[in-house]
């Protein structure tokens, strides 16, 4: 596979080298007959130059059409009829350019030698051609799939962001609009909470493990401020003992989960609200499971559910399991479990 | 004195509004203060209001749809943070459009429009033609809201089996029964995504889903035989649209 990761221009500087050797091995061979080098050099100039083209055409049929597993007999013959036609070239144009009954009579008698060289060349340059464009296939469609994974990524991260984010900043401004009046002590501390809420959202780096206990700070913060837009509609409950909370998740992974519980539970509701988040080690995974109610009649839960296929998407991009994240509704409570592997 | 609601779910937003009103309280008296869409619907009923403050997202069901269930509309000032598709209809439409958080010239200037506004101005047509505008927004394309009595039903779109015109109305049929909306058929249309609803004919539009076959009826019509065991006619354009929906 060494030969195959070099460059195309070099790939063809070998090809014309090895063209010019063929050239020179054939005029060699010739004159080690016993003919003189203009006849030799005539007869590996243009055979030389028949198989080139044959080459090159065969390599540019591979170039734009690759043989399916069932084709390759097609192939082979192609390779046969391209040297016969190099053959009978040979045997066609070289009497025109030097005329030598001797040599006419080597020329027919080597012929059948003739085709088996040339058909072994195009055959070995046909298997070149495959195998490179192959891999030039192969290489693209990785490139491709890479890109567009992460482009994908991008996208999701950006429009789980954006879901919220303007709806939950204006309102919020809002609040402490309102607050200024007759509790300016309240909007005081509401902005605070904010500037702090906001700048971990831009702080944050999301390839990285962060420890839990972070994670939930960040959380509360946000969830602070939900509780002075909605009154006393909603109560959180969040338990995690020490242990798991040095328990380490890629950062910003359990905000869309909260986020959503939020926006089912608390903006799609009207009544009081518990959101709670429990965290627990489990052998080697950190487990977290978020609860919300939800109402059934106004908001179906589709697939997986309510968009969390972001976090799913990460989790399995980070970790290479798709049963990392797991969702049930029940009794109009919607739950959502993630296990982190701990490395 | 002009009677007026405040509908919002958040009661600091409401506390906003209702300090900024306190420089018109010669001219606008505040009746009721709604939580949601529901209480404002029975507060509309209850005190026939002339203005309403009004915010977009609420729970359960959302600003426009609430108004879509008020037979006498009365006059709006939405308040709203932020919606890209109602933004839009607000600027064509209403009589003003708060964005929050507002400030207090802001809100007062929205106020002066209202009251300046001539009483033969029709609020209702006004309404409506938001109403229409706004029919692009997500939440239409999920659910219908419709009115049985004094109760408010949400109709997830998926439940709907078939829609049938009915003079100025359109009946929604699902499993459970029919249902009143005071809708055209030409809204159908254009909110229902057309994967899943093709308008049949005139006077029906079919959830795909449910046709289980379709028979070749009187010269140039079908009819369209669903799951439920309903005869729906299909007419010649109709048939044209469902083949190329249903790709054959």
């Amino acid at each position: 596979m060494a030969l195959l990761s070099i460059s195309s221009s070099r790939l063809y500087g070998i090809l014309v080298a090895c063209g010019l050797a063929w050239t020179g091995l054939v005029a060699y061979i010739v004159h080690d007959f016993g003919f003189i080098w203009y006849i030799a050099l005539t007869d590996g100039i243009v055979s030389s130059i028949l198989l080139a083209a044959a080459c090159w055409l065969i390599n540019n049929n591979l170039r734009y059409y690759q043989p399916g597993k069932g084709s390759y007999i097609n192939l082979l013959m192609w390779c046969l009829s391209l040297a016969g036609i190099c053959t009978a070239g040979c045997r066609w144009i070289i009497p025109y350019l030097s005329i030598s009954t001797v040599y006419m009579h080597f020329l027919s008698q080597s012929l059948t030698i003739r085709f088996f060289t040339d058909f072994l060349a195009i055959g070995w340059m046909a298997m070149i051609s495959m195998l490179w464009y192959s891999q030039q296939d192969h290489k693209q469609t990785e490139k491709r799939k890479s890109e567009a994974e992460k482009l994908a990524r991008d996208a999701e991260l950006y429009n789980l962001r954006q879901q919220l984010q303007p709806h939950f900043l204006f309102n919020s401004l809002n609040s402490i609009n309102a607050l200024i009046g007759f509790k300016p002590d309240e909007a005081r501390k509401m902005i605070h909470q904010l500037s702090d809420f906001l700048r971990g959202t831009l702080k944050k780096d999301d390839q990285l493990l962060v420890p839990l206990n972070d994670e939930l700070q960040h959380l509360n913060l946000y969830l602070d401020i939900e509780k002075v837009r909605f009154g006393h509609r909603l109560d959180t409950e969040i338990s995690c003992d020490k242990h798991c909370g040095e328990g380490l998740l890629p950062s910003m992974l359990l905000q869309p989960i909260v986020e959503n519980a939020i926006k089912f539970g608390l903006y799609d509701t009207t009544e009081k609200v518990t959101v709670s988040i429990r965290g627990e080690i489990e052998g080697n995974n950190l487990v977290i499971m978020v609860q919300n109610p939800y109402d059934p009649q106004t908001s179906r839960p589709k697939g997986t559910g309510f968009g969390l296929r972001g976090v799913q998407r990460r989790l399995y991009l980070l970790f290479a399991r798709n049963d990392l994240m797991e969702t049930h509704q029940n009794d109009n409570i919607f739950t959502t479990i993630i296990k982190i592997p701990q490395l | 004195m002009k009677r007026a609601l405040i509908i919002d779910d958040e009661p600091l937003a409401r506390m906003v509004v209702l300090e900024y009103l306190q420089a018109f309280n010669d001219q606008i008296e505040v009746m009721q203060e709604c939580n949601d869409g529901f209480e404002g619907l029975k507060a509309i009923h209850q005190y026939q209001p002339d203005l309403i403050f009004l915010d977009v997202q609420m729970p359960k069901i959302n600003g426009f749809e609430m108004l879509e269930l008020v037979e006498n509309q009365p006059s709006v000032i939405f308040t709203t943070a932020f919606d890209e598709y109602a933004i839009k209809a607000f600027e064509a439409h209403a009589v003003d459009y708060l964005l929050k958080p507002f400030s207090k010239d802001r809100f007062n200037k929205a106020v002066e429009k209202y009251l300046a506004q001539s009483p033969s101005a029709k609020p209702a047509k006004q309404t409506e033609e938001l109403l229409e505008a706004v029919s692009q927004s997500p939440a239409q394309h999920e659910r219908i809201v419709v009115k049985t009595g004094t109760k408010v039903k949400i109709i997830p779109v998926s439940d709907v089996i078939y829609l049938q015109a009915d003079d100025d109305y359109v009946s929604v049929f699902t499993q459970e029964g029919s249902y009143l909306k005071n809708k055209t058929m030409n809204f159908f249309e254009q909110t229902l995504d057309p994967r899943y609803f093709v308008r049949v004919h005139r006077s029906y539009m079919v959830a795909i889903q449910q046709i289980t076959r379709i028979d070749p009826y009187e010269k140039d019509s079908h009819l369209a035989i669903l799951k439920s065991g309903a005869k729906i006619p299909v007419s010649k354009t109709g048939y044209v649209k469902l083949k190329q929906v249903l790709g054959i």
